[in-house]
């Protein structure tokens, strides 16, 4: 009886699942509130629709891309560009495939929400150290936790947008620190592992200098140029992966 | 204002773009998973990844400016509040709390 009901437990978690997703979600997931809000009110601020951003929030989810995108719609801007922006902005994303859990997330459909509801956020938390034993109904939960503070947040902006007075700036912040949060943990999971970050800054600083209107492109591909350059030339030392 | 016919179609590009960017790559790396290779960059990107966008973020900040204190300000406290308490979302409204009431009064462009 005991042995039945414990595979029961772990066949029909969702309920569980749901819950430590939720609370998983909390941390990180509620910066999505503040940075939303901002995101609808920017959005009803440059005489865009206040439903253009719940659609924009539900079916883009790409924050930083997002913001970027009212500028180019306020523009204008053909459909060509406005792919290639995003092309641009988002390509970054290629590299999550290394490491993001994908092959623990069940089913087809699920593997194809994840995909798409695959944001930095969501890479971060589920490449965190914790999150190694979390099966495939947590993974999606926590996603969609993300996905609907996002939408939420950024519908409530947009509606009461008009409340906030010009005079209240800065809200975007919460997106630096949402990054400088997570940049923190992933590192304090690297356990001593400095040259990484080391890499990181410096590909990053050297794509500001040498090309900062392709900054992201640039420093992603040289920070993994300088891994796997390390990679290399270190080769023979144990591991500590 | 632009028409909705337009808004829609610029949202649908940029969900297409994005979801091929976060979909396809699985596709073309799934047969490279076990590489020893792929495993070291696994392990390292994340913390790499993070900290470039959190460069990103700052690229167009004005150093000469006293407007970019209003963000030392709040990086400080959001990197120290997360050192101190390591709760995320104590340290993302400190931090932003503190950028938005510098950033509307005293900083104020």
């Amino acid at each position: 009886m005991r042995i039945r009901s414990t595979v029961v437990d772990r066949e029909s978690a969702t309920p569980p699942n749901a819950r430590a997703a939720f609370k998983d979600s909390l941390g990180v997931g509620l910066a999505f509130v503040p940075l939303g809000l901002a995101f609808g009110a920017l959005v009803t601020q440059s005489d865009l629709p206040w439903w253009w951003a719940g659609l924009s929030a539900a079916l883009v989810f790409a924050g930083s891309f997002e913001f970027l995108l009212i500028g180019l719609v306020i523009a204008a801007a053909p459909l060509a560009a406005i792919a290639l922006s995003a092309f641009l902005v988002n390509v970054r994303h290629v590299f999550y495939a290394l490491s993001f859990p994908l092959h623990r997330v069940n089913g087809r459909l699920g593997k194809v929400y994840s995909t798409y509801a695959l944001c930095d956020e969501a890479y971060a938390l589920t490449t965190d150290e914790q999150a190694r034993s979390w099966p495939s109904p947590r993974i999606l939960w926590l996603q969609f936790s993300l996905h609907l503070y996002w939408v939420g947040g950024s519908t409530a902006g947009a509606l009461l947008g008009s409340l906030i007075p010009d005079s209240v700036t800065g809200l975007d912040f919460a997106l630096t620190a949402l990054f400088a949060v997570l940049a923190l943990d992933a590192v304090r999971n690297l356990r001593g592992d400095l040259p990484t970050p080391a890499l990181a800054l410096l590909s990053a600083l050297a794509a500001r200098l040498l090309c900062p209107d392709q900054l992201l492109l640039a420093a992603f591909a040289l920070f993994t140029a300088g891994l796997l350059t390390r990679r290399l030339t270190t080769r023979r030392e144990p591991s500590h992966a | 204002m632009p028409d909705s016919q337009y808004v829609i179609a610029a949202v649908l590009v940029a969900a297409a773009v994005t979801w091929a960017l976060r979909a396809l790559p699985f596709a073309a790396l799934m047969a490279l998973r076990d590489s020893t290779t792929v495993q070291y960059l696994s392990t390292r990107m994340p913390a790499g990844v993070m900290l470039i966008l959190v460069v990103y973020c700052l690229r167009d900040l004005p150093l000469t400016h006293t407007r970019s204190l209003a963000t030392a300000a709040a990086l400080a406290v959001t990197v120290g509040l997360h050192l101190w308490r390591r709760n995320a979302l104590l340290s993302i409204l400190g931090g932003t709390a503190v950028h938005v009431a510098l950033a509307s009064t005293v900083l104020a462009r």
